[in-house]
């Protein structure tokens, strides 16, 4: 079994700590995992990019080749749109968030960006902003986006929360109790209409 | 030469080692345990785990993890399978600079103490001159030279690679391909550092550095005792005796040929096809081997390198066994040019050099995919819209912006002027809407330019740098600009941190810049202090316009502290 995931965001998103909270949950159900990120730059506001490769034996590259990943989560839509060539044709799916981080002049028209994604193949689009501020913190968009996708992943959802409940242990209850609960609205949000 | 040690390919081999690289060969039993190591990590325990006693840096993308590493686990106060007493006996300090680094952690040796000192590429090249030297020294205590390339320039303003660097002072230099590798080859290269009493290199890239495997773990050793370099002037590189060290150098090359030779792996295939891997390109290779296998009907035969010199005998070997080469290395063509030399190789060699690869960037599954020979996968029809890039920039309420705003401003009176800066998050002055900066070269360069554009007749000629870099080799320019009274503006941006690698503490306080700058001759009547913020901004456009006219070198520091290491400091 190899299961590849592409991350990807615009720094300060969240998506590199998501990314840790995965693997976590990956090598708990025994499964070695790879993951590979670059910053540097990236957290000036720049695109942000981690892959995360699990299977039953060591991955050998720590980067997914193009064409390869089984799964995209991208906590924004226009870098959604850029690693999108990535995905598998024969069977990868793409789990976006809805809203734009338009830091940038020439950000292009948002609705052409979304039809785009909607085109694509087996596309999971969410507004993760609207389910984090329902289950209570805004910030945890990201979750909402790792909780629609743990319908996808060979991880037990269960395993994920655990994992989350422990990454986040350190901000206080009520940071893991809003991360916990983005992660279901997310899971939830997986069925049907998708 | 005494050596004490055995050399690590001549120490005994458990059979799991045998599965391991050949120089890797030599490390202890397994102790069970497994952590999930970053490349830089795996450097930083795998050191700690070999007995390590001081590592210097300066930070520079993609090394500076190294250090954060060991100074994370030090104010825990544990690091993983790690005795106390090391973790507290252990010294790990930023430094001004590399070449400081790499001097303190020399002096570390000379000590008889195991030393690391870890810095980016382009690093190196500060650090060239002790670097060059100290392979003629007798090293005593192991001292490990990490090296971390960025080819694809991710974070970076070349590709450089060090294996040629590491060729050009005669050293050994050690290329891990994932993470084990770098855990296991840091005590290896200490090791081997002590056997043959030479600095041994490692040499990593971005992705193995920024990359985390799970990496088992080997038994802690305890740190050398004091014991002061032999009083045999092997340590004092005077012309008569340089010239003896030289030849010990010289003499030492066929051991380590030797162990480059040893640790190579030539794994024999049916097909004509042989495939040279060095270092990470291993990884890229088997990432395509079973494809590649089907496709040929047999496995290739593939050398992999992951130890300089180049270990020409084994590429001798493989040359008799196969009918062309594909050379797989990030960076140079560095084997490759070796093998074609002047008079061509017995069989065809295709790689970076003969267009196989491109020539430039860094290399990933897909490229070596292609040069193997592979179809490549279809891809997904994503549409027409091209994504437009989004580079970085200053972070909400950064400092950096406000400066320039004020430095704009009091520029605009000049029909002409030069502003020449430097390496640091304020290198993002050259994009829109700031556009307000001419050049960035290298650390320490813009005082360095503005002087330069200055006796050229250029005015104003402005410099701005930041504090970190002021301090790490932009002040003996400015001694240059006051001793030769020179009209320049230096602007130091002092904002208490190396911002772009993330916030690490500034080698000196804010408050020690303006005494310095009085020591070094600086008229304090042209040393302004300013606060960067907009809403100073009316009078910081007066004060930089007065000292733009002023004639002679002056001085504006614009004071605010870095946003990010505002966030660090407050959650720590």
């Amino acid at each position: 079994m190899n299961y590849d995931i592409i991350l990807c965001g615009v720094g300060g998103q969240g998506g590199i700590s998501v990314s840790v909270v995965i693997a976590k949950a990956a090598m708990a159900e025994g499964f070695r995992v790879k993951q590979s990120e670059i910053h540097g730059m990236a957290q000036r506001g720049g695109e942000v990019l981690a892959h995360l490769r699990i299977s039953d034996s060591e991955p050998a590259s720590p980067s997914i080749p193009l064409g390869a990943a089984d799964l995209i989560i991208s906590f924004e839509p226009l870098e959604a749109l850029r690693h999108a060539h990535w995905l598998s044709v024969d069977g990868g799916r793409l789990v976006s968030a809805l809203s734009p981080v338009k830091n940038i002049a020439n950000y292009p028209d948002l609705e052409t960006v979304l039809a785009t994604l909607r085109g694509l193949p087996r596309n999971f689009l969410v507004d993760a902003d609207a389910l984090a501020r329902e289950a209570g913190n805004v910030r945890a968009a990201n979750m909402v986006l790792v909780g629609l996708a743990s319908t996808m992943m060979p991880i037990p959802a269960a395993r994920l929360e655990e994992e989350t409940a422990a990454f986040f242990a350190r901000k206080g209850q009520a940071v893991v109790d809003a991360n916990i609960a983005a992660f279901r609205k997310g899971r939830a949000a997986a069925s049907p209409s998708a | 030469m005494s050596t004490t040690l055995q050399s690590p390919r001549n120490m005994s081999s458990t059979s799991e080692a045998a599965a391991r690289p050949a120089s890797s060969a030599g490390r202890p039993a397994a102790t069970g345990a497994t952590e999930t190591l970053m490349g830089d990590e795996a450097i930083a325990l795998g050191a700690l785990h070999a007995g390590l006693s001081s590592a210097y840096a300066y930070p520079g993308t993609p090394s500076t993890e190294i250090m954060e590493s060991f100074q994370s686990w030090k104010a825990a106060r544990e690091a993983p399978a790690c005795p106390s007493a090391t973790m507290e006996a252990l010294l790990a300090e930023w430094c001004s600079n590399e070449k400081t680094a790499y001097e303190s952690a020399l002096g570390a040796s000379f000590a008889g103490r195991r030393a690391i000192v870890s810095m980016k590429h382009v690093g190196l090249n500060v650090a060239a001159d002790p670097f060059v030297n100290s392979a003629l020294i007798r090293i005593n205590g192991g001292l490990v030279v990490v090296v971390a390339d960025d080819p694809g320039m991710h974070s970076s303003q070349d590709e450089q690679d060090t294996r040629v660097l590491a060729d050009f002072a005669r050293l050994p230099c050690f290329e891990p391909a994932n993470q084990q590798e770098a855990y296991d080859m840091t005590r290896a290269a200490f090791d081997f550092s002590e056997a043959h009493e030479v600095p041994v290199v490692i040499r990593i890239t971005t992705r193995l550095a920024h990359s985390r495997s799970i990496v088992d773990l080997s038994a802690a050793r305890a740190p050398n005792p004091l014991h002061k370099a032999e009083a045999d002037k092997s340590w004092i590189l005077m012309p008569a005796i340089a010239r003896r060290r030289w030849k010990v150098l010289l003499g030492k090359q066929a051991a380590f040929l030797e162990h480059a030779e040893g640790a190579a792996r030539l794994e024999a295939g049916g097909s004509k096809l042989g495939v040279i891997a060095c270092g990470i390109a291993r990884q890229y290779l088997l990432e395509n081997l079973e494809d590649l296998t089907a496709q040929l009907g047999e496995r290739p035969t593939i050398l992999t390198i992951n130890s300089y010199p180049v270990p020409v005998g084994r590429i001798r070997e493989l040359a008799a066994r196969v009918g062309r080469i594909l050379v797989l290395e990030d960076g140079f063509p560095h084997v490759e040019d070796m093998m074609r030399g002047v008079f061509g190789a017995p069989v065809p060699v295709e790689g970076r050099r003969s267009g196989a690869l491109p020539l430039d960037g860094e290399l990933s599954p897909d490229l070596v995919r292609t040069a193997l020979g592979l179809p490549a996968r279809k891809l997904l029809e994503t549409g027409s819209l091209v994504p437009p890039e989004r580079p970085p920039q200053f972070c909400q309420g950064c400092p950096h912006g406000d400066s320039y705003s004020a430095l704009k401003e009091a520029l605009k009176p000049y029909p002409e002027y030069s502003v020449n800066s430097d390496i640091g998050c304020y290198t993002l002055g050259a994009l829109p809407p700031w556009n307000a900066i001419d050049s960035c070269v290298d650390m320490g360069a813009s005082v360095g330019m503005a002087r330069g554009a200055a006796g050229a007749g250029m005015h104003p000629a402005v410099a701005v740098i930041g504090d970190s870099t002021f301090y790490h080799s932009g002040l003996p320019n400015l001694v240059d600009a006051v001793s030769h009274n020179t009209n320049i503006t230096l602007v130091i941006l002092d904002n208490d941190t190396t911002g772009m690698t993330g916030a690490q503490p500034t080698i000196a306080p804010a408050s020690r810049l303006e005494p310095l700058l009085r020591g070094v001759g600086v008229d304090p009547a042209h040393i302004r202090q300013l606060r960067a913020h907009r809403t100073e901004h009316e009078a910081n456009v007066r004060i930089i316009g007065e000292e733009l006219a002023h004639e002679g070198p002056s001085v504006i520091i614009m004071i605010r502290e870095c946003i990010e290491w505002a966030k660090k400091t407050r959650n720590a």
